[in-house]
């Protein structure tokens, strides 16, 4: 726990790649391996799960500092960060506890779910009692969460390969999908010889990089490059092998549960197959895919009904194909990889293998497999940039956020290297908006206003409309957190009201009707996306001018 | 009597028995100072008074011309029948409390203060009355400040690790009291010592108080390309992170020495390699000792987390409350800023 502490607080300390590797590989060598394992697995962004609310943890923590409820929110509100809040407001110890890290998890944290909540109080405060400070904290993010150090997983698999001299991409592999930390799992992950590969095992994903300028001045030549749609939905991997199948998300989360339609559409495929696609909802008969807010009803939900699977079915829109006859194809080329795949999903039916539909079926002609070949951007190869450009401007209408342009003859890389794929995605929505409602930010920005919500006119009224966090400069948010302080008008609790006075360009890419937003309207992924300092309270945006915007939906 | 003993006014505190202001930020006649941070001494009142201990430094502040009378900490002055008392607050070097009775009435205002050892200034002490007015800058139980010892330990270390790659040891400390603190907690057999010019003027103020320093060199004074940064320490106001100024040590690591480096977000946002927890200002528990040592009925609250602290007190059954300053509680990032501008200006 104590190696594992410092090297946290070693790669928190510095934001230097080349010193992060180095504290990393120095921790790799000297660390024993079940230790390591557990430092991979979380380093890597996978958490345990849940063991205690974060309800429990506060009202202890409260308890143990003889402080109020609301002074430990305030303190909260300051630090932005549960855990580091906790370990400030505990009396501490001096020394350090030296139990070692996979130890005190498998031990002393994960026993703890078949506790008593009585018990488990107990076992949680015996264990601040032995920690200093900085374990305390670090404590908190092995029982709350990931812990966002600065470090992704790419860093922690570069580091690791610089220890053992595996290749990097191996142990991607070896790292992808879901794994135990234990000693074994460690000892085969850093080991030159090892091979086996377990039947669930996705490959990493290939990811695209945004086009900022358009094509013409980044890409050059456009015969070089083929364009797909870039579907709204969730991409993964579609794995057959061993009479199993394995639907795995992009975040490397095991999804195949929740997507019945696609997990038995996979099982008329040969072993040995792995498909890559976007899942997206979409109606038999229909020319597009439902909103991605109707696919988001899917997700999270321990039970599918009835009701839902007849609403929101989904489909795997396939664009790519990785393993062939139980053969890694990555490094056949985009055009092979992806006539290969037409033929393997040109033999799919709707039936199940039991020769029953999965759904009763009104007009069993229009239906199509689950698993298909993602509809074309066009008929003929674009030969233009102009072409593809006019292509793009129809992503609205099918629900698409714009154009994937991928490099002709280019293999399947892991992770996001640029150069070989792009996401060329239609303009975003832009509206002004006044700034009516500030809170303070999390971590790095814990001490400024930088969470903000804004609002667009109806009649004579201000109603907010969207939150967003992002998209300012450091410089900017200083700015705009000097003025919030001066101006501001009400406090509720952390959130305070602010004068309308600044007006701001919000970017975002969709918008929904919605009924649990007073304005009516919910957007996706709003943004800031400049301060308009041209611009008055009473110049911003109407709330009819938005829902014009939502009008095809 | 007492509400009339000493009021807050959009000047400053002001009793009108004795007509004069404590830490007036606009222009008045009379103006008692708690020590010489920008934020507390104002230039442009027609007379002060201080405490003797800082003369030197408050000099430096107000300049030669400015109208003061120095006081040593414990002998009480009348003002206009009001009898007035300077007493150490730990802060910096001639900081001091202002201990106002009239009346058998007694009202003691904090101005800023720590309980932490600090060899550079006389040590805080407790005066009881009847209202005391409190700084709480730092007024959230998550401030806990450690042993001062340790965070020199701390320097020292992160000094050497520094000297074994090469590096420059840049560390950042608000040029009066903070730095020469640093300067005389550290071990300055490790290598040389070098100052920005605002520091290197308030050491000489320092020495002349009789503080004993360890020897430094204005960085000004060297020829930058003939000088092994290497080994050196630099101490320089926070203001130079960013600027032109630092470029001439070529490798360095930076450091700030404060109390919000406590809070793991202002650490990481400053762009600093390393944070040091070292702060001049009373933590939450000092800050509650002290309030309870004073034995007052009623606590006013300024500068900083007024409200915070406010309402916990009145939880403990003291009656307390807020008072507004200029600068407008829990503004870390301005009074910081202030603090630098202030300190760019003198270079």
């Amino acid at each position: 726990m104590d190696d594992f502490t410092k090297l946290f607080w070693q790669l928190d300390g510095t934001t230097k790649t080349s010193e992060k590797i180095a504290a990393l590989e120095k921790y790799f060598k000297n660390a024993e391996a079940a230790d390591a394992a557990w430092a991979v697995f979380f380093l890597t962004g996978q958490r345990i799960r849940r063991l205690i609310g974060t309800k429990l943890l506060r009202e202890w923590a409260t308890e143990e500092a003889q402080i109020s409820d609301w002074l430990f929110e305030d303190c909260y509100d300051r630090v932005g960060d549960l855990a580091e809040t906790i370990s400030l407001l505990l009396p501490s110890a001096e020394v350090d506890l030296t139990t070692p890290l996979h130890s005190l998890i498998q031990d002393k944290l994960l026993p703890m779910r078949e506790l008593t909540v009585g018990e488990q109080r107990r076992w949680v405060l015996e264990l601040w009692d032995q920690m200093s400070q900085p374990q305390i904290f670090v404590l908190g993010k092995l029982m709350t969460g990931a812990f966002r150090v600065g470090v992704s997983k790419q860093l922690v698999i570069r580091a690791l390969s610089a220890y053992s001299g595996v290749e990097s991409t191996v142990l991607a592999h070896r790292l992808s999908g879901s794994w135990n930390p234990s000693t074994k799992f460690f000892e085969q992950l850093i080991n030159p010889e090892s091979s086996e590969t377990p039947a669930s095992k996705p490959y990493p994903f290939f990811l695209a990089n945004p086009l900022k300028d358009g094509p013409e001045k980044e890409l050059k030549e456009p015969q070089n490059w083929c364009a797909e749609w870039k579907w709204d939905g969730i991409r993964a991997q579609v794995i057959r092998r061993a009479d199993e199948t394995f639907i795995w998300s992009r975040g490397e989360e095991l999804v195949t549960e929740q997507f019945p339609e696609i997990a038995d559409c996979a099982s008329q495929l040969p072993n040995g197959t792995v498909i890559d696609g976007e899942i997206v909802g979409w109606c038999q008969g229909e020319s597009r895919p439902l909103p991605f807010s109707q696919l988001q009803r899917r997700l999270g939900r321990k039970r599918l009904g009835k009701k839902l699977l007849t609403e929101v079915p989904v489909a795997l829109l396939a664009f790519d194909l990785l393993e062939k006859d139980g053969t890694d194809c990555r490094e056949h080329s985009l055009e092979q990889r992806q006539a290969d795949l037409a033929k393997l999903l040109i033999g799919l039916s709707t039936e199940t293998q039991e020769g029953q539909s999965l759904f009763p079926n009104p007009e069993p002609d229009s239906q199509e497999p689950a698993i298909r070949v993602a509809p074309p951007v066009s008929e003929s190869p674009l030969m233009t940039w102009e072409a593809m450009a006019n292509c793009r401007t129809r992503a609205k209408e099918l629900r698409a956020e714009g154009l994937m342009l991928k490099r002709a003859g280019s293999i399947y890389q892991v992770g996001r290297p640029a150069g070989l794929w792009w996401k060329w995605k239609v303009d975003p929505f832009t509206i002004d908006a006044v700034l009516v409602y500030a809170q303070r930010g999390h971590g790095r920005r814990a001490s400024l206003y930088t969470d903000y919500t804004f609002a667009v006119w109806k009649e004579n009224e201000l109603v907010p409309f969207a939150k967003a966090y992002s998209g300012l400069s450091d410089a900017e948010f200083r700015k705009v957190d000097a003025f919030i302080r001066k101006n501001t008008k009400e406090k509720f609790g952390p959130i305070r009201s602010v004068t309308p006075q600044l007006v701001f360009e919000l970017a975002f890419e969709n918008i929904q009707p919605s009924s649990r937003h007073k304005s009516g309207i919910a957007v996706r992924f709003p943004r800031i996306s400049r301060w308009r300092h041209d611009k008055s309270a009473g110049e911003a945006d109407r709330l009819e001018t938005i829902l014009s915007l939502a009008s095809d939906e | 009597m007492q509400t009339e003993l000493l009021k807050p006014t959009d000047r400053g505190l002001y009793c009108p028995a004795g007509n004069f202001y404590v830490d007036a930020w606009k222009s008045v006649d009379r103006n008692i100072i708690t020590h010489a941070h920008a934020d507390h001494a104002r230039m442009g009142s027609k007379s002060y008074l201080a405490a003797k201990e800082g003369e030197q430094v408050l000099r430096t502040r107000l300049g030669s011309d400015a109208q003061i009378e120095f006081q040593r900490y414990g002998e009480p002055v009348s003002v206009n029948g009001v009898k007035v008392t300077l007493y150490p607050a730990g802060h910096i070097l001639g900081s001091a409390q202002i201990r106002i009775e009239k009346g058998g009435y007694v009202i003691v205002v904090s101005g800023d203060y720590k309980r932490e050892a600090d060899s550079t200034c006389t040590a805080y002490e407790s005066i009881r009355c009847h209202t005391f007015v409190t700084e709480s800058t730092f007024g959230l139980p998550i401030y806990r400040w450690p042993n001062p010892e340790k965070v020199f330990e701390q320097i020292n270390a992160w000094w050497r690790s520094n000297q074994e790659v090469g590096k420059a040891s840049l560390l950042l400390a608000y040029s009066l009291g903070k730095a020469q603190r640093v300067l005389a907690g550290i071990d300055s057999s490790i290598g040389p010592i070098y100052t920005h010019g605002a520091v290197e003027k308030l050491n000489e103020s320092y020495r002349n108080s009789g503080i004993s320093l360890p020897s430094t060199t204005y960085v000004g004074e060297v020829d930058a390309k003939q000088t092994d940064w290497t080994k050196a320490l630099i101490i320089a106001p926070p203001s130079v992170m960013g600027g032109s100024w630092i470029r001439r040590f070529g490798k360095l690591s930076s450091a700030l020495a404060s109390g919000w480096m406590q809070i793991r977000g202002t650490r990481r946002r400053r762009g600093l390699d390393s944070g040091f927890i070292l702060s001049d200002h009373v933590d939450w528990q000092g800050l509650i000792r002290s309030i309870e040592e004073t034995e007052s009925q009623s606590v006013w609250v300024t500068h900083g987390y007024a409200e915070v602290v406010a309402r916990s007190l009145v939880e403990r059954g003291i009656d307390a409350r807020t008072i507004e300053t200029e600068f407008q509680g829990e503004l870390l990032e301005q009074q910081s800023e202030a603090s630098q501008t202030e300190e760019a200006t003198d270079g």
